[in-house]
């Protein structure tokens, strides 16, 4: 009896292996300042799991089952719970996260690197990381905003305004990206007649519209989300304390224009894009799959999550250990390179010993831990939809 | 033209807002020193009675504008309100019923209510929430603007620009009403007399005849009517949002409290300080005293009191220093 009760434990045992999968999590605020956006970019993510689960490659033959969590974006504590609960209950092995510069910090020095797990961030822009020393367990895929401050205050002043109000959410997202417009902007000799943090979910923006219009300038340059950053931006416009807006990327999407309407027109932003084989591709792509590949950030997702799958199969492993150590030999080259749709060849590639070079949807080129380097769109808003003006 | 510019700066970045958020406040004040003075505690439910009130109103807005109703130029909420004060009487009337009516009958201290109506405002906070979830709700609709800064420019070839927002002029007219109304009520009927009879000494009142249960369940209705107004109007001015509700608790005792509790007339006039407070110690001056001050002389720095940050700040400082120095507030009410 006790033997049979032995042996089908361990039939059962081996048969939970065979079938063993791979968790990873996706942690992003699906509540929150940019709950708008990161479905989208969930979807991206997960788009590129299934593409590695169903190739049959994947460590011979295992499966990706994403985890999801909300990091709320602005909430420190809650995503630290929600980033914890995914490594102790559901045993990720690497998180594809977080989104917000901020909770990504967080959830980075005191959940991550205590357990050694690797995260890839599609969206924490921050200049903070480039400096962060992660113990080699951070990446991200999106370009630092050290570089789109330095962008977006070439554009303002080519487009002729040497003196503008500067506006930001305050976070360390809205922090590092005004910093770093404003050395950029100060060093071209531009003026900044006025800096002001504003907070996200207020009813009423007036107070901090009146504090910028009482400072003066020809534009208002906001870098923010489209909850608070939105609100100022039609504020400004209603009390006609400003014509002209230059927004930053965490403005960009189409809750934006649904958002503030007639107010948003002929506003100029930046977004980090891609352009290329890669991006059209995944585009084709997630068309085919129903997921809104247009959207912010969705590309970087994508190639987050292909990275870390890409990672695990050439450690020849799933552990945090394997993941964390290969990122930067499949991201960059030499190699094979390898573009959205093609993982199943990059898997093959891996198992058989060779070497990849992701390209993947946004041209992912990593310089080393916590930065990567990247293009930005240049968009004006024209008769309600965003126009491509140039890419830096 | 540099005084009017002046005027015309301030009045847009400042009194027009001040005036429209004081009218918010004093209708959701008025609710708070009439519950105070005839029920005898502090209302803790307020703000997020008045989110449930106004997602009441949405819920009919939209029932209105899916059947094609419609009062263009003038919002369609307004339509509804009659809707949400009807569905909020019945709320406040039922949780009299479960909650209130027995700590009455057993003579509770008023802490004990303080600490009921704390238990009633989360049960409606976790309501609110459950029909309208945490994110912001957009419900105005009409013409948004009497006229818009461009226009104003145009009109009067000022420097300076000043907008009027529907959902602003229907504020203060809506609330001047609703004042005196309630003024007229409490004044000249016979169920307002006895309220005030009530309100002044229970003991005299009962003796005269006066139904208690009938006082306390006119006093809720009333307090609905305030609060759906005043939720509606804040909403259609600045969008729907509980958490945003919810914080108005503050300055709304901070306005009864300085007017004098159990004052309606205090918790107007408190109300309108308390926003004219906020908003003109947090506002930068500069441009408008640059406008005045004569030339060669135009500040150079922003002239701003406190970072607008600090807007709860100064409410929280109006409440201490009142209760410090003069606890009875402005008209004499009682004492907490």
């Amino acid at each position: 009896m006790k033997k049979i009760l032995l042996a089908s434990t361990a039939l059962a045992f081996s048969a939970g292996m065979a079938f063993a999968d791979v968790k990873m999590g996706v942690l992003l605020g699906f509540t929150g300042p940019i709950e708008s956006i990161t479905p989208h970019m969930a979807d991206g993510a997960e788009m590129a799991f299934r593409e590695i689960s169903e190739s049959g490659l994947f460590l011979g033959g295992q499966t990706i089952t994403p985890v999801r969590a909300d990091s709320t974006c602005v909430d420190s504590s809650a995503a630290q719970a929600a980033a914890e609960r995914m490594i102790s209950s559901d045993g990720v092995v690497a998180i594809m996260g977080a989104d917000c510069s901020g909770v990504t910090m967080a959830v980075l020095q005191n959940v991550a690197m205590s357990a050694g797990v690797p995260m890839i961030s599609p969206s924490a822009t921050s200049p903070a990381f480039t400096t962060t020393d992660s113990n080699g367990l951070f990446f991200r895929t999106s370009p630092s905003d050290a570089r789109q401050g330095a962008i977006l205050a070439g554009i303002v002043m080519e487009r002729g305004f040497d003196s503008v109000a500067l506006t930001y959410t305050n976070n360390d997202y809205g922090a590092g990206f005004a910093n770093a417009f404003e050395e950029s902007f100060l060093a071209a000799g531009g003026t900044i007649t006025s800096k002001v943090a504003h907070e996200e979910a207020r009813g009423d923006y007036s107070a901090e519209v009146g504090q910028l219009a009482a400072a003066g300038g020809d534009a208002l340059v906001i870098l923010g989300y489209v909850d608070g950053g939105g609100s100022m931006l039609r504020t400004a416009y209603e009390l006609g304390a400003f014509e002209n807006f230059f927004i930053g990327d965490g403005m960009y999407g189409d809750e934006m224009i649904s958002a503030v309407g007639e107010a948003l027109e002929g506003t100029i932003g930046t977004i980090p894009w891609a352009e290329g084989e890669g991006a059209d591709r995944f585009h084709a792509m997630a068309e085919e799959a129903g997921v809104q590949g247009q959207s912010s950030y969705t590309r970087e997702s994508y190639d987050a999550a292909a990275l870390l799958a890409l990672a695990a199969q050439a450690a020849g492993e799933a552990t945090p250990e394997g993941i964390a150590a290969n990122i930067l030999n499949v991201a960059n080259a030499p190699g094979e390179e390898i573009l959205p749709g093609e993982l199943a060849r990059g898997l093959e590639i891996l198992a058989n010993g060779g070497e990849v070079n992701y390209v993947g949807a946004t041209n992912v080129e990593l310089v080393g831990p916590g930065e990567a380097a990247g293009s930005y769109r240049e968009y004006v808003v024209e008769g309600g939809e965003y126009v491509t003006v140039q890419f830096h | 033209m540099e005084p009017l510019n002046a005027l015309v700066s301030v009045s847009n970045f400042m009194l027009i807002p001040a005036l429209a958020y004081g009218s918010q406040l004093a209708l959701g004040a008025l609710g708070i020193t009439l519950i105070f003075s005839i029920l005898r505690f502090a209302h803790f439910a307020h703000g997020d009675t008045m989110a449930l009130g106004t997602a009441a109103v949405i819920g009919g807005t939209l029932f209105l504008q899916a059947r094609g109703a419609s009062i263009d130029p003038l919002p369609t909420a307004l339509l509804a309100i009659p809707f949400g004060i009807l569905i909020m009487a019945a709320y406040m009337l039922v949780t009299d019923r479960l909650v209130y009516r027995y700590y009455r009958r057993v003579k509770a201290k008023p802490m004990i209510f303080v600490m009921a109506s704390l238990g009633v405002m989360f049960v409606t906070n976790g309501v609110t929430r459950l029909f309208m979830g945490t994110g912001e709700t957009r419900f105005e609709d009409g013409q948004r603007f009497i006229f818009t800064v461009r226009e104003f420019r145009e009109f009067t070839g000022l420097a300076e620009g000043l907008a009027l927002r529907s959902s602003q002029a229907i504020t203060i007219i809506v609330a001047l009403i609703a004042m005196g109304v309630l003024f007229w009520f409490l004044n000249r009927t016979r169920a307002g007399k006895s309220m005030r009879a009530y309100s002044d000494n229970e003991d005299l009142a009962l003796l005269s005849g006066i139904n208690p249960e009938r006082v306390v369940t006119i006093t809720w209705v009333i307090t609905a009517i305030l609060l759906v107004l005043a939720g509606t109007l804040y909403g259609l001015d600045k969008g729907f949002r509980p958490f945003n509700y919810f914080q108005l608790l503050l300055p709304m005792f901070a306005a009864a409290i300085l007017g004098g509790l159990g004052s309606p007339l205090g918790a107007i006039v408190g109300a309108y300080v308390v926003a004219f407070a906020e908003l003109g110690i947090t506002f930068a001056w500069r441009r408008v005293l640059s406008y005045l001050a004569p030339e060669g002389m135009e500040p150079s720095s922003m002239m701003q009191l406190l970072p607008v940050d600090y807007k709860f700040a100064v409410t929280f400082a109006i409440l201490v220093i009142v209760l410090l120095f003069r606890p009875t507030g402005i008209f004499k009410g009682k004492v907490i």
